[in-house]
Parts: C-alpha cells; sequence; structure tokens
C-alpha cells in the first residue's frame, strides 16, 4: 500500500509540475550583491506585475559550459540568463543564444529614440541585451602607498616608489594591455603590437618585472579581501567590488580610475526554449531593459547602465543615500583615460595567449 | 526408494529431471536478485558510465568540419598542403556552397571556434567571413577564388587551407598531442613552441604533489589513528567528532580558513612577528605556493586516511603487543614488528584514497595555489567552463584516467590489492 501511496504521488507530481512552469521563471545571474540589485530592480516589480515567480540560481560564472551541457541534452531549464560579453558572443557563435531583434525585442527610450541606438556600439552581439557597463580597475591601500597616491596605472609596474604585493586576475585579458601601456606603447596600438608574438614577449616581459610580487586572483572576492586585510598594496578588481570596500565597509582604500577597461555584462536568452517561455523571456526582457529600469539598477550597485537615456537617471544610493554617479565608471572624472574590451582580438587570440601566459606563470 | 536404484535422471516430484528444475528455481532466483538491483544498475549505466564514455570520447571526435564543410573537405583530398599554393577554384566554390549551408543553420561560428583552438584568428575570420558569404549566391556567382580573398585576405593564404584540411578527419589524435604540448600539422606531430608548453609540467607536478599530500597524510594521521584505537571508546567517540567536524565543514570555508591563516598578514605570520621568531619585513610565504596546496590539501584529505586507519587498528588485538613484550620485545620492536605490519592494510586504503582524491582536486589548488601550486585539473576545469575547448579536457581526462590506473594496477603488484581494508 505505502508503494502505491508514493508512486501515486509521484505520478501527481510529475503532471503537476509542468503545468507550474509557465508561472516560473528561472534567471541566472552572479548572486550576491549584484543578483540583489537585479532582484530589487528587476525581479521583484516584474513579479508584481506580471505575477510570476522568478527563482534565482547563481550560476553565472559557469553559465558557457552548463548552456552546452543543457543545450546537448536537450533539456534547457534557464529562461534569462546573465553574462559577460565575451561568454555571450561565444554562446552565439556556438548557436546556444537566441538571436535578438532591438527594434522589436526591446523597449525605445521615453524620447522615442530606437533601442538600437540608445544602446549605440554596446550591442556587440547579435544575441546580447547590454544591462551594465562595468570596469576591471586598480583600487589601493590609502595607508600604504606613502606621500604620492598612484594616479597612473603604471603605479603597478612600479615596485621601487610602491612596494608590496599587488593581485592581478590570474588571466592574460587585461594584463597584458596593461603591461604594454606602460611599457611605451600608444594605446591605440596595444592590439597591432598584441597580435604580434614579438609583442605578446614584450608584454610578459614586462609582466615578468613585477612576477615575484604579484598575487594572481580568480574570484572577483579575492582583491577586496586582499586589500581589506593590507595583504597588497594595490590589486585589480571589478569596481562595483572596491566601491563596496570603500564606500560600505569603510576601508582605507582608493580607486585608482586610470586606464580602467570598461566591459560589458548583460543577458542573453537561451536558443532552444518553448515558444511559450520563449515569449515569457521576451516579456521579461522588455521589461528589465528599459530605461528607468536599467536606471533603477544603479541604486542598488555601482554600475554604469548600459543605456544612454539611463545616465541622468542615476541617483542615490538606496541604502546609503550617497550620489551614486561619481562612483559609476562612466562618470566623466573617472572616465579620462579608458579602454574597452576588444571582443573581436580576444576571440581570436585568447586561446593562443592563454596558453603562453599561463606558461609563463608556471615559470 | 526405487528412485535412488533406478539409472534414469533423479525426478522432480512434476516428473522434470531435478537438475533441470533446479536450475530453472536457481535462475529464477538470480533473475529476482538482478530485478532487485537493476535499478541501481540502471542508474549507475545512465548517470555515470554512459557519461564518462561519451565525455571521453571526445577526445578523438572531430565530426565538425567534416559535417559543416563536407564538399570542401572532399574537394581538398587531391590539393597537395604542401605544395605551396593555394588551392583550385573548385574548392573555392564548395567552400561557399557549404557555408551558405552552414550560415543558415548557424553552425559556421562553431566551425570558427573549433579552428581557432588550432590556429588563432579562425573565430572571427568565419564570423567576418559568414556575414559577407550570406549574400552570395553559389550557383550564379561563380568564379569564388578572387571574390573570398577579397572578403578575407585570409583566404588566399596556404596555411588557413592547410589547417581546414589537417583537422579535418572525423576521428582525430589532435587533442591528445595537444594534451602533451605537441600538435597535429601536415608533416605530422610536432612539439609545441617552448613558450606554450606547460601541461606535460602540470601533469608530472599534479603526481609528485599528491605523493607529498598522500605522505604527510599519513604521517600526520597514523599518530592520530593510533590514539582514536587505544582510547576507550567514550574518550574516543569525543576525539572521534573532532577529526569528523572539519569532514562536515564546506570545502571552500575550510580552505578560505586556511587563506587567513597563511598569509602574509596572517595569523601564524603575525604571531611569529609577534614572538621575535620573523622579522616584519620578512614575513613567510606559506599561501599561493606549493606549500599553501599541500598544507590545505593535507588538511582537507587528512580524515580520509584517519578513518580507514582507525577502524584496521580496532582490529589489532593488544594482546599481540603483550605478548611480543613478555618475549622481551621493546616498545619499538613490539611496535615495528607486530603492530605496524598488522595496521599496513589501513595505510594502503587510506593511501589510495587520499591520492586518488588528490590527483583530481582543483577547487583548493585554484584558491591557496597561486601559480606553482596547480594541478592539471585546473586545465581540465578551464577548458571545460571557460574556452570550451572539451575536446582537449577530454584528452587530459583519458589520460589522468589512464595514469591513475597505471599507479593502481602498480600498487596491485607491489602492495596487492587483497591488502587493503576499510575495516
Amino acid at each position: 500500500m505505502k508503494f502505491t501511496k508514493l508512486t501515486a504521488l509521484a505520478v501527481t507530481t510529475a503532471l503537476v509540475a509542468p503545468a507550474a512552469i509557465a508561472q516560473e521563471m528561472t534567471i541566472v545571474s552572479w548572486g550576491g550583491a549584484y543578483t540583489k540589485s537585479q532582484k530589487n530592480a528587476y525581479h521583484d516589480p516584474y513579479s508584481a506585475k506580471s505575477g510570476v515567480t522568478i527563482i534565482n540560481d547563481d550560476s553565472s560564472a559557469e553559465a558557457v559550459a552548463k548552456l552546452r551541457a543543457m543545450n546537448e541534452a536537450g533539456n534547457v531549464t534557464w529562461d534569462v540568463v546573465d553574462v559577460v560579453a565575451a561568454d555571450a558572443i561565444r554562446l552565439c557563435d556556438e548557436g546556444l543564444a537566441m538571436e535578438i531583434d532591438p527594434d522589436t525585442m526591446l523597449a525605445p527610450a521615453p524620447d522615442g529614440t530606437s533601442a538600437a541606438d540608445d544602446f549605440g556600439d554596446l550591442l556587440v552581439s547579435d544575441c546580447f541585451i547590454p544591462q551594465i557597463v562595468y570596469s576591471t580597475t586598480f583600487g589601493y591601500r590609502t595607508d600604504l602607498v606613502g606621500d604620492t597616491a598612484p594616479t597612473s596605472v603604471c603605479a603597478v609596474f612600479d615596485t621601487d616608489a610602491y612596494p608590496g604585493k599587488r593581485s592581478l586576475e590570474k588571466r592574460p585579458i587585461n594584463n597584458m594591455e596593461w603591461a604594454l601601456i606602460c611599457d611605451g606603447v600608444a594605446k591605440d596600438d596595444v592590439y597591432d603590437v598584441l597580435a604580434t608574438p614579438e609583442g605578446q614577449d614584450k608584454a610578459l616581459a614586462k609582466l615578468d618585472t613585477i612576477k615575484d610580487d604579484v598575487i594572481w586572483w580568480s574570484a572577483g572576492a579575492d582583491t577586496p579581501q586582499l586589500l581589506a586585510d593590507g595583504e597588497i598594496v594595490m590589486g585589480s578588481t571589478y569596481n562595483g567590488r572596491l566601491f563596496s570596500v570603500i564606500e560600505e565597509q569603510k576601508q582605507p582604500v582608493a580607486m585608482l580610475w586610470d586606464a580602467q577597461v570598461f566591459d560589458l555584462d548583460g543577458w542573453i536568452i537561451p536558443a532552444g526554449l518553448s515558444d511559450e517561455r520563449k515569449k515569457q523571456a521576451l516579456d521579461y526582457i522588455m521589461f528589465a531593459t528599459d530605461t528607468q529600469r536599467l536606471a533603477d539598477q544603479a541604486k542598488w550597485i555601482s554600475y554604469g547602465p548600459a543605456r544612454a537615456s539611463s545616465a541622468p537617471l542615476v541617483g542615490k544610493h538606496a541604502e546609503l543615500g550617497i550620489d551614486m554617479a561619481p562612483h559609476m565608471p562612466t562618470d566623466p572624472n573617472n572616465a579620462q583615460n579608458t579602454f574597452l574590451y576588444n571582443y573581436e582580438f580576444w576571440a581570436d587570440y585568447r586561446d593562443d595567449i592563454d596558453g603562453k601566459f599561463q606558461a609563463w606563470l608556471a615559470k | 526408494m526405487t528412485d535412488t536404484t533406478s539409472d534414469g535422471p533423479m525426478l522432480a516430484a512434476d516428473g522434470t529431471p531435478l537438475k533441470k528444475s533446479l536450475a530453472r528455481a536457481l535462475r529464477l532466483q538470480k533473475m529476482r536478485a538482478l530485478m532487485l538491483i537493476a535499478p541501481l544498475l540502471i542508474f549507475v549505466l545512465v548517470s555515470f558510465i554512459i557519461p564518462i564514455v561519451s565525455m571521453l570520447m571526445r577526445s578523438v571526435e572531430n565530426d565538425i568540419v567534416v559535417e559543416t564543410l563536407p564538399l570542401t573537405v572532399a574537394e581538398l583530398q587531391s590539393w597537395d598542403a604542401d605544395s605551396g599554393e593555394l588551392p583550385d577554384e573548385p574548392v573555392y566554390a564548395a567552400f561557399v556552397g557549404d557555408m551558405v549551408v552552414a550560415i543558415d543553420a548557424k553552425r559556421h561560428t562553431r566551425l570558427g571556434t573549433r579552428l581557432n583552438y588550432e590556429q588563432t584568428g579562425m573565430s572571427s575570420l568565419f564570423r567576418k567571413s559568414g556575414r559577407k558569404i550570406k549574400r552570395m549566391d553559389p550557383a550564379a556567382d561563380a568564379p569564388f577564388k578572387d571574390k573570398l580573398i577579397d572578403v578575407d585576405k585570409k583566404w588566399g593564404d596556404v596555411e588557413t587551407w592547410r589547417v581546414i584540411k589537417t583537422h579535418s578527419p572525423r576521428v582525430t589524435n589532435g587533442y591528445f598531442l595537444n594534451a602533451v604540448d605537441m600538435r597535429r600539422t601536415p608533416e605530422g606531430a610536432q612539439s609545441q613552441p617552448e613558450d606554450k608548453r606547460i601541461l606535460v609540467k602540470l601533469f608530472v607536478r599534479t603526481l609528485i604533489m599528491s605523493l607529498i599530500i598522500t605522505g604527510s597524510c599519513i604521517l600526520l594521521g597514523y599518530p592520530v589513528a593510533w590514539i582514536l584505537a587505544n582510547l576507550p571508546m567514550r574518550t574516543a567517540n569525543i576525539l572521534m567528532i573532532l577529526v569528523l567536524l572539519p569532514f562536515w565543514t564546506s570545502l571552500l570555508v575550510r580552505t578560505s580558513a586556511w587563506k587567513v591563516m597563511l598569509q602574509q598578514q596572517g595569523v601564524i605570520n603575525e604571531f611569529l612577528v609577534w614572538l621575535g621568531m620573523v622579522a616584519d619585513d620578512s614575513r613567510l610565504v606559506m599561501i599561493n605556493n606549493q606549500t599553501g596546496t599541500i598544507i590545505a590539501m593535507t588538511h582537507i584529505l587528512l580524515p580520509f586516511m584517519i578513518l580507514p586507519m582507525y577502524s584496521v587498528m580496532q582490529t589489532i588485538q593488544p594482546t599481540y603487543l603483550r605478548a611480543a613484550k613478555s618475549m622481551g620485545a621493546t616498545n619499538w620492536t613490539a611496535f615495528w614488528r607486530v603492530y605496524f605490519p598488522l595496521s599496513i592494510p589501513g595505510i594502503g586504503a587510506g593511501s589510495i584514497l587520499v591520492f586518488i582524491l588528490a590527483i583530481g582536486y582543483y577547487i583548493t589548488p585554484e584558491i591557496v595555489g597561486g601559480t606553482k601550486g596547480v594541478f592539471i585539473s585546473n586545465r581540465i576545469a578551464y577548458h571545460i567552463s571557460s574556452s570550451l575547448n572539451w575536446g582537449l579536457a577530454a584528452a587530459l581526462g583519458t589520460i589522468l584516467l589512464v595514469v591513475v590506473l597505471i599507479l593502481y594496477w602498480a600498487y596491485d603488484k607491489i602492495v596487492g590489492i587483497d591488502n587493503v581494508k576499510l575495516g
């Protein structure tokens, strides 16, 4: 009898479950403060409006591999996925993400500007809907740098003026560019130089000068922790992480905005969703990427909204009550010397340069 | 009584031969037993063996080139890759024909990603060319050779076609060659340039460090297991909880705790500086290197060593030691000649567990290993989740599996696998 009851239960659950899906959406993101900002700015208002329950899955770090596995298994369980632009390009290349038509699938700006113009150059892939502009930049300990605070990214390579450990990400992207810039290569020539084996050697040779002083990080939380512990004098990480170290935890840390690298984070919709789920996902995207919603997210985290029309609407932090504009990587004062992650270049050279970089690291 | 005296086969009550009837009963019983374990068997097969085999198969699979560019691959057969001359018009025409189909199915960019592992620039070449070839008509727009070279001058580069031809077979050894720092070229297997060789080094490092970790687990675990086995039950149980407690804590938490302990501004260094044993400006570097990996992993894997040792030691009668001593053995002789040999099965079981777990670890080395303390599994993880080069990841995984099997075989020959006990 017990057995039949259990079977009956299993059968009913199996029958009931698919019916519930229409009322639920699984949205994949990075977790932590970032997912919280999305929940406050997008998920909660959307649920209130549409009655859809949103399930958060903090799997963005492995999203590309997981989506590929789901796709091969023919069972995609995610509805909307938050990824960085480089991953979006790869997902698009692999046919794992749906192509987006900005004119019909995204909301126009309040003044009638089309979504394509409002996002402008930030639509770096056919499948990608940009959400925020973030930057990878340096933070330094104000109490460990002596009397002259660093103003240039090349302070990272100057161990005489700024002795102590520094942290860099354990991958070639960004580090190679900074090394070349500080080795005297003009900003506009960086990728031409980096495309040649000599240029790659040059960058590695420059990094070699500080190799013994570097702690290599692989998780975004590493540098903030190392800074807070006084383990390093300066280190690279995402600007939002530094914001929370400086403003929320009140650590003696300051931002070095020089040569910050802009990167994009945004949504993709997985390929191969059923029509019903696709419709639902597109409805969410239409809502969550409009001008007001993107500006709302900046109340919770210091990343710049990807729409030009959202910038003027950025206000104060919802809990700390401080003005968010000066903390945005896109703020004119911060953005005096920047460059944009070169997606095309790294899509081609990533495998090659990463091989060399890892071999160099292991030496 | 007549049955026993007759010459015919023994019959069961229903008249069938007893042997047959018995066999049937046994078969039924076996079937029933099989049915009982069938769910487990099917589960293991479906969720474990099939995925592993299919993952390992990826290390040689290379269907993508010939399936995306079937006509081109056929035409390239007659082209001599060593001639130094570009292929003729039929190859270009076949290529455009293939690409138009592939672009429609959005498969050309996947091929670009695949070939980019072999030749830098293929990814964008296929993506960009795709946009332009989309507008071509394979029937009307011939000839294509000059048009394609106009689209991108790389189509006028012999190397591009050599790469496509070299990597066109359905079954390739290319991933395995890459996994041992070599590469597939039209002239056969060649070594990678020196500045890209890393994987063999990582394999060797993984093996050596796993052995060191296993060794330190034995050294640290043996006394603990001995104490646990020789204390009264009540005290032993309390101490056992101390062994198991870290076992129940999240791996990430334990690894991060080591970071706090070992870093230069960390607990141990602060303490040593306070004691005056270490100068403030020459604090010990104990993390983000091999030391960090060995310390953290030894701690994390220690319970896997202690538990089998403990359960084996519990079965060793204390009377044996007393007997040895009563016959004049010193404490050391009694331990070394009597107790230790009896405890070897526990060491064997613990060592196998720890070594095999260590060889596949990647989270801990990634967090505390810095550059010199990372394992081959870190590269496997990178190729699975970041570069999406699953073929190479599968080849690396297969090699690792084979290495472990060889070591297991060697262990069986030297120590004997019957000599391993979990309790």
